[in-house]
């Protein structure tokens, strides 16, 4: 696999706040279509990655090419023209709580592909249905649904718009278990029909082991393990040994 | 460094000033850039309007009508010392169309809205609402500042005019009954010694007034952090920073205008 083919490459990726370096050389690679989840502990720099490959954060040093073109010092209008083919869910849904639920869904038509208001409430309803959603939801605001809801309302918007490029912040945490397999479920679903390419951030392994194709595990701000869904079990690796099975003995350290 | 060197704790006070002052002005220059340059949001534009001003017609009049009715009493009073009882008139419309129907609507316009707007927006900051607003490939700074700018900036003066229609009748009301002043005198008197100047040199006030107290909500909400103490404080700062700045900037307006 060469950059050229690529997705979403990263390659020597650095963030400090502070005296404090969160992201230490993180380098990755998703091929298109590929689902690649990342595992970590808390405070390990998996949102921090996920934040600078979204433009939320500026990175200190490193490259991040999506579709081939360095993002990392776009901003405007050329940042915004890369954002609308990239769906996001964020991990308490982080609906619009101004708005219905079915302006939610159909936020990103109306406002970045300029889409007629009727036309893209007809999307809105569809998408809906797509992630298993009644009807009679689509006038209510957000606030009234529950979290397992919420977490489907702001599925439904993340793939609203067809996007290519999908990424996933902790979709199961806060979730019943059932209610977590549905998503990750949903998930699996929505984004093989859509061929997109998914880059999911997790400390859930059950979901991990669902929805990926590949696994990264961080650790310390840097990539320290990465491979084939299958192989995680005998990966041999100390790091992921500790990681999967929850022990507290390990070369983890819990400080973090 | 020792605790009680004076001059340090001095210079980092300034450090920390010139630091906010900067992050500030940074703050202003982007809003201002997104508030002239397409696309603009009509909608929210007149949703906002709507909070802003027409939501605050209630608080404006009852400052503005009780305001105006102890301008008349306090006048009448101060006035009876050398014989000016007849001013009453005139000295409410001036102090009123000036002075206290700007300042006066801004401080509780202030209170009132820069206050939601630092709590909403605030709130979307710490539940992610503004990240996913980048995502869906819309600036926050086109769809939740500008349009709150261009509202405040556009309803005080027509809030303001109003106050001072109220305030102006509340000195009326208070000067013929209360005081038993002549009513067609007094009316006369009023409408004689108002100037045109008098009335655009409020409204301009007003408009600057409008667009600090959005400016301050939008700051304090924008940059707030850490959950509901975070989003406690922006809605505190918002509304003392736009207070404290309503009052300067209202001495640096009235400066200007006087010269």
């Amino acid at each position: 696999m060469t950059s050229g083919s690529a997705m979403i490459a990263i390659s020597g990726l650095t963030k400090s706040f502070g005296s404090h370096a969160v992201l230490k050389g993180v380098d990755l690679e998703i091929s298109r279509g590929e689902s690649l989840v990342i595992i970590g502990g808390s405070g390990t720099g998996k949102s921090v990655t996920l934040k600078c490959i979204l433009g939320l954060l500026r990175p200190d040093g490193g490259q991040i090419l999506i579709r081939g073109q360095d993002v990392t010092r776009l901003s405007g209008a050329k940042r915004e023209a890369v954002m609308a083919d990239v769906g996001m869910l964020f991990q308490g849904a982080a609906l619009f709580d101004s708005l219905p639920v079915w302006e939610n869904v159909a936020f990103g038509l109306i406002q970045s592909k300029s889409m007629p208001r009727k036309q893209a409430k007809a999307r809105a309803y569809e998408v809906l249905a797509q992630v298993g959603l009644e009807e009679d939801i689509a006038q209510m605001n957000p606030a009234e649904l529950s979290g397992g809801m919420q977490k489907r309302v702001g599925l439904a918007r993340a793939i609203a718009t067809t996007p290519d490029i999908i990424f996933f912040d902790e979709p199961t945490t806060g979730l019943d278990p059932i209610m977590a397999g549905m998503i990750n479920e949903l998930i699996v679903e929505r984004v093989r029909e859509l061929g997109a390419t998914t880059l999911t951030i997790t400390h859930d392994m059950k979901s991990a082991r669902q929805i990926a194709d590949k696994i990264a595990m961080i650790y310390q701000g840097k990539i320290i393990w990465c491979g084939a869904a299958g192989e995680i079990d005998s990966s041999d690796n100390p790091y992921i040994e500790q990681f999967i099975h929850g022990e507290i003995a390990g070369p983890i350290q819990l400080d973090a | 460094m020792p605790r009680w060197n004076v001059l340090a704790t001095i210079g980092h006070v300034f450090l920390l000033f010139l630091q906010a002052t900067g992050k500030l002005s940074r703050f202003t220059a982007t809003s201002l850039r997104h508030c002239v340059t397409p696309p603009f949001f009509p909608r929210a534009i007149f949703t906002q309007m709507l909070r802003i001003g027409y939501f605050s017609l209630p608080v404006v009049g009852l400052t503005a009508i009780f305001t105006g009715a102890v301008l008349a009493l306090q006048i009448y009073v101060g006035g009876s010392r050398f014989n000016a009882e007849g001013f009453v008139g005139q000295v409410v419309v001036i102090a009123m169309v000036r002075e206290l129907g700007p300042v006066l609507a801004a401080l509780m316009v202030a209170g009132r809205v820069s206050s939601a707007i630092a709590a909403e927006i605030g709130t979307m900051r710490v539940t992610e609402q503004i990240d996913a607003l980048t995502t869906l490939a819309t600036n926050p700074f086109k769809y939740l500042i500008a349009p709150r700018l261009i509202a405040a900036t556009l309803t005080m003066p027509l809030l303001v005019l109003i106050a001072d229609i109220i305030g102006v009748m509340g000195g009326y009301i208070a000067a013929t009954r209360r005081l038993g002043l002549n009513a067609g005198v007094y009316m006369e008197s009023t409408v004689n010694v108002l100037e045109l100047d008098d009335v655009t040199s409020g409204l301009t006030k007003a408009a600057v007034f409008g667009f600090i107290i959005a400016l301050m909500g939008c700051y304090h909400g924008y940059h707030s952090r850490g959950g509901a103490q975070g989003v406690g404080a922006a809605t505190t700062n918002a509304v003392v920073t736009a207070s404290v700045l309503i009052l300067l900037f209202n001495y640096v307006l009235t400066d200007f205008f006087f010269s």
